[in-house]
């Protein structure tokens, strides 16, 4: 074991996912979600060195494949990928040949003749990651697929809880904003209620998805409600680039009845913390002070999310073999 | 040329006949059915040698079938689809008007007929109700009905504004003809891909809701009821639309309905496992939930369903093998339509051979006002042998048809087709059985 990481679960050389992807928090255990923040855990000192480098994925290929914008997601999988020293590379779909009418399958299968080990995929269609696992070697790890799932998102959100409030068990979280369009709220609900927190959430009645109370959450349509007591607020951005299909009368009626101000922070516990997986629209679902106020953690969820994607690349990837081989 | 069908179970519900007969066909009619054909009349006749078990009944209709050609021939081609169809024990076939160019005039519908000229099956073409299926303006209905379609369809699309449906169906009064709709709000469905339920908000998956196909279901009996035309619900799949139908046929509105193979089979679970995303589980009307299913099984047992019709939908392995939302609606149905009736309805105990029968031959034929639907002496020597008792596992590499996008594959269902008689030549006889070779 080379990975220098002091006492952490990384010594543990059969601590692996079951699969060679990961596509959803569907297809986790709770066992493994708790895995996967333990690891977390003891990758976030990585980047407290000097060298924010370890050689856990030397000589392991990972492809950053994106057919959907993104900076924070695309940026922290490449930070993660360094600083394990993988080899690394970026295709986006305005620069690859989707443009030119190829189809996924054989823009994976493309590059997966080059043998990475890992693809790291966004992609505006649910459950394309679904459709790539079953035709690639590679892992492949979901960064966001259509309505779908975020499932590192959801990670480093329970991981972002954790560190304040020490468990997750029993918490109230309230989700508030875009429910029905929204993956981070699907990875979110899974995640959290398979560690039996108390989940809320809440929106507009035209944006949550049919049936979603049978995942074991409370819905609400007052965010009032949903905040009262809650550990935890979490936001979801309101897609203004979906809005046209007239899901509320306007920004500014959203904003009154669901916009989080600091008024209404404070039903929720004095030591509540506000999570936004971003990008933000201030003033739209969240208001400016307390998106930047002293229980906002939303800059912490940035930071988490490289250890957490780390510990998925690693969990993935490492280990095994390239253990032997080191 | 005389063949004689020797002593198999004869099921014939409209002559009231379920025994042991012999069956005559002479020519391209059937002769007699009687429990034993004099010598004098069965002399020289082939006899067909069937095996125990085996059913005779009168050729099988699919109602709904998209043959692909003139325009998407690497889809399916009228050859190809005719051959699938006499593979799945099917006589006839009604097509499809969404062709390209579409069937809305009489030269396309004449180059179906010619195509199909010596075709496996019979090929009865299915008009436009409007130019293009644009929904805008009628079709010229009397020249199709001259040239040889047998009912009126803008199917893939519904005829969405309501005027123009009124108009079709009065219109369409003077021949008697069928106008079958394909029932969505297209403002409903929006962008839809799956039914909207908790199935489709966990997979994240775009809702085509209830709704959309029930409130054009609503609207249509209340304009077949203004009008006295004849609405046929095409592929009806939610509880609700069938609550309309059973409510609307109660007080004499002329609406009748088909139910396909996939929706009184699947439901919309099927999307998350085994095989997550499985774009030949994406069909339109999409699977609904077990509560649609389960009625739809009640509706077919309780005569609220008038035929089980396959929607048989080709669509090319590029076009499929694409991320969900992307692939193209539909599956093929022609080549395990009867093997999932056999399986899922009779030998569950949910219907008869004939109630069978009439949903899948006698109710077709009339629907469509086709000859068939019956072995009475005199009528077309169409005939499906059915092998209930033989198990099968579905091999979509063996269809016949151009494409294979199935859901069905590997699945194994008891009840197979034995052979496929059209105008009294054997159009089809099932490889795997013991051969129906002349004796």
């Amino acid at each position: 074991m080379n990975l220098q990481v002091a006492n952490g679960p990384l010594g543990t050389a059969a601590a692996r996912l079951r699969g060679k992807d990961l596509l959803g928090i569907a297809e986790l255990t709770p066992a493994e979600i708790l895995l996967v923040l333990d690891t977390a855990e003891a990758m976030r000192e990585i980047a407290a060195r000097p060298i924010k480098k370890v050689p856990a994925l030397r000589g392991k290929t990972v492809i950053n494949l994106f057919f959907e914008p993104s900076t924070r997601t695309r940026t922290s999988f490449e930070v993660a990928e360094k600083r394990l020293s993988a080899d690394t590379l970026n295709i986006s779909a305005g620069t690859s040949s989707v443009v030119k009418g190829e189809t996924l399958a054989d823009t994976a299968l493309n590059l997966e003749a080059m043998s990475p080990d890992l693809m790291v995929v966004r992609h505006t269609s649910s459950g394309a990651c679904h459709f790539l696992s079953r035709i690639c070697r590679a892992g492949i790890i979901n960064a966001g697929d259509g309505m779908h799932e975020h499932p590192t998102q959801a990670l480093l959100d329970a991981f972002t809880i954790r560190e304040h409030k020490k468990r997750l068990g029993g918490l109230k979280i309230a989700i508030v904003g875009d429910l029905l369009h929204s993956r981070v709220l699907r990875s979110n609900v899974l995640l959290l209620t398979k560690l039996d927190a108390d989940v809320w959430v809440s929106g507009p009645p035209t944006l949550i998805p049919p049936g979603i109370a049978q995942l074991g959450v409370r819905v609400t349509t007052s965010i009032d409600e949903a905040v009262e007591g809650a550990d935890v607020v979490m936001m979801l951005r309101i897609q203004l680039e979906r809005m046209q299909g007239g899901y509320f009368p306007s920004l500014r009626e959203y904003f009154t009845v669901f916009g989080l101000t600091s008024q209404r922070v404070r039903r929720a516990k004095p030591d509540v913390i506000i999570m936004h997986p971003g990008p933000m629209n201030r003033g739209v679902e969240i208001a400016s002070e307390v998106a930047d106020g002293a229980c906002s953690v939303i800059l912490e969820q940035v930071a988490n999310g490289v250890a957490v994607r780390m510990a998925v690349l690693y969990l993935l990837a490492g280990g095994g073999e390239h253990e032997a081989a080191a | 040329m005389k063949r004689l069908l020797e002593g198999a179970r004869v099921v014939d519900p409209v002559r009231g006949v379920d025994g042991r007969f012999d069956v005559l066909i002479d020519g391209d009619r059937i002769a007699r059915v009687a429990v034993e054909i004099p010598a004098a009349e069965r002399a020289g006749a082939e006899v067909l040698a069937l095996q125990p078990g085996w059913i005779v009944c009168p050729g099988f209709i699919d109602m709904h079938v998209h043959l692909r050609e003139p325009g998407q021939e690497h889809k399916e081609t009228i050859a190809t689809g005719t051959a699938a169809a006499v593979a799945g024990g099917f006589t006839g076939v009604a097509c499809m008007p969404n062709t390209d160019p579409v069937n809305d005039n009489s030269s396309v519908t004449k180059f179906i007929v010619e195509r199909a000229a010596g075709a496996p099956a019979r090929v009865y073409p299915i008009g436009a109700v409007t130019k293009g299926s644009a929904g805008e303006q009628l079709a010229e209905i009397a020249d199709l009905r001259a040239a040889g379609c047998v009912a009126l369809s803008d199917d893939g699309r519904p005829v969405a504004n309501a005027l123009i449906l009124r108009r079709g169906l009065e219109y369409a009064r003077m021949f008697d003809m069928a106008i079958i709709d394909h029932c969505e709000d297209p403002a409903l469905k929006g962008e839809g891909v799956a039914h909207e339920g908790l199935v489709a908000a966990v997979l994240g998956l775009r809702g085509i809701p209830a709704a959309a196909e029930e409130v054009m279901v609503y609207r249509d009996i209340a304009l077949a009821e203004l009008t006295g035309g004849r609405v046929h619900i095409a592929h009806l799949s939610t509880r609700g639309s069938l609550r309309a139908v059973r409510d609307g046929r109660a007080r004499g509105v002329r609406v009748t309905c088909e139910v396909t193979p996939h929706h009184f089979t699947l439901t919309d679970e099927q999307l998350k496992a085994p095989l997550s995303y499985d774009t030949n589980l994406k069909m339109n009307p999409p699977l609904r939930e077990a509560a649609d299913r389960d009625a739809l099984v009640a509706g077919l047992a309780d005569g609220t369903v008038d035929a089980i019709a396959s929607d048989h939908a080709p669509h090319h392995y590029d076009e499929k093998h694409v991320e969900f939302d992307r692939a193209p609606f539909g599956i093929v149905g022609l080549e395990t339509a009867v093997p999932l009736a056999l399986d899922r309805l009779v030998h569950a105990g949910v219907i008869s051979i004939g109630r069978l029968v009439e949903l899948m031959s006698v109710n077709p034929a009339r629907l469509l006002g086709v000859p068939g639907g019956t072995l009475e002496p005199g009528s077309p020597a169409d005939v499906t042998v059915l092998a209930p008792e033989v198990t099968t596992t579905i091999d979509p590499a063996r269809f016949r048809s151009l494409s294979r996008n199935t859901p069905f594959g590997g699945w194994t269902l008891k009840g197979t087709v034995a052979a496929t008689i059209v105008g009294g030549r054997v159009a089809y006889a099932n490889p795997d059985l013991a051969s129906l070779a002349a004796r």
